[in-house]
């Protein structure tokens, strides 16, 4: 049984940790609010671009001589992983859960006997990455001093694996991010973002015959790669929306736990408090009585 | 029947606006374009140069790049930089200039690129008069 002065003091300390934890749920709060509009006022550039791809696509007449961005190098041998976690951690399984998507499509990769090549962008995907797949990382990007990730940062990110395709270092490059849905939840996903990954789905829209200004071609080898800027944009948008989400709710949760601790702890002082009060007063008593 | 279409500009990190209009003026990679309803389907993408909106009045935006998207009667520009001209200070404007300038006289820049910039430097010149 722990001294009176021992359970104080872990009151204390639990306290103190509550009061962390609940400051950073307001400042989570507060953050989220601001990306996730950012992230729903991000979604319909990137939706409209994926639109008109898909219109020029379909318009194509000759998929032999189409950019490679679109259709690829027609090889399946090395993949590229771009994965994009937050710098910070205590945000709840946002981190490990992008990681774990990513390690179970590594895994695969290799299994299948094909090349794999990392990129990182982030400190606590790094962190998490490293120890298994260290020797597949290629490049580590982090922007923990950037406040706010703007199209500048994802335009870095396109052009260097823009230069590496045209390097033909990779045949196939795939997107790690959090998809945000809600507060709750988030989604872990994986896009591929070359080949441009075309839905043909909808096609209700199809019939519509488009005059270009330049050539098909040439538009879409000036939209592709703009194109995968914005997808990286995108996926920025939604990761920092999910984080700032994923984190309050770990937040809340351990202001939660912190306050049924506090709650239990104060029970248990207050009943070693009392034992040791009819400890006194039965020796007391039992004093008096031997006189 | 009225004679408005919808325009909408998106950048990636917003909707810069929304609304109908009569006409409106695009610069097009291959030229000046003037869009009114009922324009033919059409994909295209833009220089450096002046977005103008004519509805009860006039707006006029500076883009540096961008695509655009005519497709029953919704006219869709995405772009990473559209700025409304009133915004611009007159400060500024020189600096943008005299950047691009200087760019302009780099000779490592491609054909393409110096026909882009002599086309920013033409239009911030003309609006900073």
């Amino acid at each position: 049984m722990p001294s009176l002065d021992d359970l104080k003091k872990r009151i204390k300390s639990v306290k103190s940790t509550q009061k962390i934890t609940k400051a950073m749920k307001m400042v989570a709060a507060a953050k989220l609010r601001k990306a996730q509009e950012n992230a729903e006022k991000g979604r319909p550039y990137s939706q409209k671009m994926q639109n008109i791809i898909l219109n020029l696509t379909q318009s194509i007449n000759d998929p032999k001589n189409a950019p490679k961005l679109l259709v690829g190098t027609g090889k399946d041998k090395t993949y590229l992983c771009v994965v994009l976690t937050a710098d910070r951690g205590l945000c709840g399984g946002f981190n490990s859960n992008i990681c774990k998507l990513a390690k179970t499509n590594f895994k695969r990769i290799i299994e299948e006997g094909k090349l794999l090549k990392i990129i990182t962008v982030g400190s606590k995907g790094l962190d998490q990455i490293k120890r298994d797949y260290g020797k597949y990382i290629i490049k580590k990007l982090s922007f923990k001093d950037k406040k706010q990730i703007s199209f500048r940062e994802a335009k870095i990110i396109g052009d260097e694996i823009i230069k590496l395709f045209n390097q033909d270092e990779f045949d196939k490059c795939i997107l790690f991010y959090n998809n945000f849905k809600n507060v709750i939840t988030q989604i872990p996903h994986a896009q591929q973002i070359i080949p441009a990954e075309v839905k043909s789905s909808d096609t209700k829209e199809k019939s519509l015959s488009y005059e270009f200004e330049p050539e098909e071609d040439e538009i879409l080898e000036d939209l592709l790669p703009k194109n995968i800027s914005t997808q990286i944009f995108k996926a920025f948008l939604e990761n920092a929306a999910s984080e700032q989400g994923s984190r309050m709710t770990a937040m809340d949760n351990a202001t939660r736990n912190a306050g049924d601790l506090v709650d239990k702890l104060t029970i248990n002082y207050n009943r070693s408090r009392q034992a040791s009060i009819t400890k006194e007063l039965i020796e007391i008593i039992s004093g008096a009585e031997s006189l | 029947m009225s004679e408005k279409f919808t325009v909408e500009i998106i950048s990636p990190d917003r909707s810069i606006i929304k609304t109908e209009s009569i006409e409106v003026r695009i610069p097009s990679y291959e030229g000046e374009m003037g869009i009114l309803k009922d324009h033919i389907s059409l994909i295209t993408f833009l220089r450096p140069g002046i977005i103008t909106i004519v509805d009860d009045k006039v707006m006029k935006f500076f883009v540096e790049e961008g695509t655009v998207e005519f497709a029953n009667n919704n006219l869709l520009i995405l772009t990473s930089s559209a700025d409304e001209l009133s915004n611009f200070k007159k400060t500024s404007l020189e600096t943008l200039i005299n950047e691009a300038e200087k760019k302009f006289e780099n000779e490592k820049i491609t054909d393409k690129e110096k026909y882009l910039l002599s086309y920013k430097i033409e239009t911030l010149k003309n609006i900073s008069q």
